[in-house]
């Protein structure tokens, strides 16, 4: 926890966006994530939101699904995404990775076995996506235990209530849905986000980070003093999608969060 | 309501559709205490879905198993023909109050889909409703009466294609559009409060079946059976039976009928507890958590979870869950038909099938009432083949 909460601190000390990257564990197979990872951290992200595949995963759009899929077709579980992280780490990746998954998976491998298995392998936190904090009593319960982050989210239209009690709850950061909707590439950022982040800035010390919608240097330009940090997941996961070989892949991400670092500053 | 039975429940979904369920449920309750609604509701249930619907003695079936007398509740002869235009209506009149004009919704069989295209069509509101291809392609009429009704019918490709990728599809869509879009959700499923709203909105059916068969018989019935798919024809009915000594027995799909080995759609026979859409309850997952494919012939309960009402009952012992394979549910089919008059949906030839099976452990003279929650209209097609099939391969 205390990497993930050091790495958004010295970035606004830096006055910089913490740019987070998503990558789904396993895709396109579980061979190549590793690279994946390292080939996004070399080119600037700051922290690595690992996806673990689910059958049903209700907050993504077509582009994390397919590639959600395509990981459980090669055989992608909780356990081998754990595995991804203390790859990862032998491989020598420092940045701090947050895995992100849905309830059932998480739950049919057990929490406390969970948390225990991800601090043990290396890993920095938690993001839930249909998690809301009333049902989060025991997995936060976990995360102390363990000492890891555990992201609780903010949407557009949840009340200050609901936004204050989701920062208090969060551990490391806070997601803040930038738009309704599921994961997806959006061409423009939504044109009433700047007052939805001062209300979320509002609400508590947490810090933010806004995802859903992302994809653009633009966008992260935009956003730049209005929150802690970005997540980008979709527009990286699609230029992966389009690159015909590994080391395609690989310079896709190098490119993409490449372009999106140098918007950060 | 704190939207819990027992350990099951909840409401595990995305931040953005906190604040809308919140809303629900507050106008839920406020509309519970307005007059003006529970008397508009009263006067749809009668005068547009036609209730209330009556109970049937059967001649036949049942009285050579062991002299039990077999009754029915006849879901099937309400408007759209079948339980859930009950739900419908009610909810239809929540998304008027709430202020919400477009309406979206999943389906399975049709049914569902049909009874929100009607009620939406004669309460003003415009309905999308989202169907697997797979359901689309096995209930074709309801397709097109779903598009006579003014609904937009979206076909939903993903996953498996049947009722839970369907269901995937609308909370998709409502996560979007979380302000101007009420979930009309058909089942005792999905995050808090919708099992408990649509398990109210169908307990009319328990109601009425009760009252009947006391007027009927002098008595209660020994036995009341239901088909569990979602489960919300059957949480309508078992509702007014819950503090009466009467023996409930929920029908789930065993589909191939192969017990355990898969091939069939009973979590609560052979699943084990989890998260989906938005509750915890009995789910067919495999080791690592993923939900696993299910099949029956009636689609209606090709679903790999339950209502979480469902799974604390079957923890407690209130209900007892039993199964019905495909082929046991097309011998209903065909016998309740030409024996008693009556064509059932495939979902309820399961619930006839599992009383059949009941009927034949009970006393001389025990009276079972089985919940007949739908018409068969709909399955004529695809069960006509599956007999004709049956046939060819018994040669």
């Amino acid at each position: 926890m205390k990497r993930l909460e050091q790495t958004f601190t010295d970035n606004r000390v830096k006055e910089e966006t913490t740019l987070v990257a998503y990558i789904t564990s396993g895709y396109p197979s579980l061979g190549e994530t590793v690279g994946l990872i390292r080939a996004a951290v070399d080119a600037g992200a700051d922290v690595i939101e690992l996806g673990v595949p689910f059958s049903d995963p209700l907050g993504d759009g077509p582009v994390i699904q397919a590639t959600g899929q395509a990981a459980l077709d090669t055989g992608t579980t909780t356990a081998a995404t754990i595995d991804v992280v203390a790859e990862a780490r032998a491989a020598g990746v420092e940045a701090p990775i947050v895995l992100m998954g849905y309830c059932n998976p998480f739950l049919r491998y057990g929490l406390t076995q969970l948390y225990d298995d991800a601090r043990t392998a290396g890993a920095d936190g938690f993001v839930v996506p249909d998690l809301p904090v009333s049902e989060g009593g025991p997995w936060l319960e976990r995360a102390r235990a363990a000492d890891l982050g555990q992201a609780f989210f903010a949407a557009p239209g949840s009340s200050p209530e609901r936004i204050a009690a989701s920062s208090a709850a969060s551990r490391g950061f806070l997601y803040v849905l930038a738009a309704n909707g599921v994961t997806g590439v959006r061409s423009e950022l939504d044109p009433g986000i700047d007052a939805y982040l001062e209300r979320v800035r509002a609400a508590g010390d947490t810090p933010m980070a806004v995802g859903f919608g992302i994809s653009r240097p633009e966008h992260v330009a935009a956003l730049h003093g209005r929150t802690d940090g970005v997540i980008v997941g979709s527009a990286l996961l699609r230029a992966v999608g389009e690159a015909r070989d590994a080391a395609g892949r690989r310079r896709a991400v190098t490119e993409l969060v490449s372009s999106l670092k140098a918007a950060t500053r | 309501m704190n939207g819990r039975f027992g350990e099951y429940g909840g409401q595990f979904v995305a931040e953005t559709l906190v604040g809308p369920l919140e809303e629900l449920e507050a106008e839920y309750h406020k509309a519970l205490l307005d007059p003006e609604f529970t008397e508009e509701l009263d006067r749809l249930l009668k005068m547009f879905v036609g209730r209330p619907t009556p109970i049937t003695e059967l001649h036949r079936l049942g009285v050579t198993e062991n002299g039990v007398k077999l009754w029915l509740k006849r879901e099937d002869l309400t408007h759209t023909g079948a339980h859930k235009i009950n739900n419908s209506i009610g909810q239809a009149l929540l998304a008027h109050r709430l202020g919400k004009k477009r309406i979206i919704a999943e389906t399975g069989a049709g049914q569902h889909g049909v009874a929100v295209a009607a009620a939406c069509a004669y309460l003003g509101l415009d309905a999308t409703v989202y169907m697997g291809r797979v359901d689309a392609e096995r209930q074709a009429p309801n397709v097109q009466r779903m598009k006579l009704l003014g609904a937009r019918v979206e076909l939903v490709d993903l996953g498996t294609a049947t009722l839970k990728d369907a269901i995937n599809a609308a909370i998709r869509e409502w996560i979007a559009h979380p302000d101007t879009t009420h979930y009309l959700l058909g089942s005792v499923v999905g995050p808090h409060p919708f099992p408990t709203i649509v398990r109210n909105f169908q307990s009319v059916i328990g109601r009425e079946a009760r009252a009947q068969f006391l007027e009927e018989n002098g008595r209660l019935p020994d036995v009341v059976v239901a088909c569990v798919g979602g489960g919300s024809n059957a949480a309508g009915m078992f509702s007014a039976f819950l503090d009466d000594p009467v023996r409930l027995v929920g029908v789930q799909a065993a589909g191939e009928g192969k017990g355990g080995d898969g091939g069939h759609a009973a979590p609560l026979l052979y699943g084990e507890p989890g998260v989906l859409q938005g509750t915890r309850t009995y789910l067919l997952q495999d080791d690592d958590g993923q939900i696993q494919l299910t099949h029956s012939i009636a689609p209606g309960l090709d679903y790999a979870g339950v209502g979480p009402e469902h799974s604390h009952y079957k923890d407690t012992g209130k209900v007892e869950y039993i199964s019905a394979s495909d082929d046991e549910a097309l011998d209903a089919f065909a016998a309740l038909s030409a024996h008693e008059g009556i064509v059932p949906a495939l979902e309820s030839a399961h619930a006839v099938a599992g009383a059949l099976k009941v009927a034949r452990g009970c006393e001389p003279g025990s009276t079972v009432l089985v919940n007949l929650s739908g018409r068969g209209d709909k399955d004529l097609t695809s069960a006509m083949a599956a007999l004709k099939q049956r046939e060819e391969n018994s040669r």
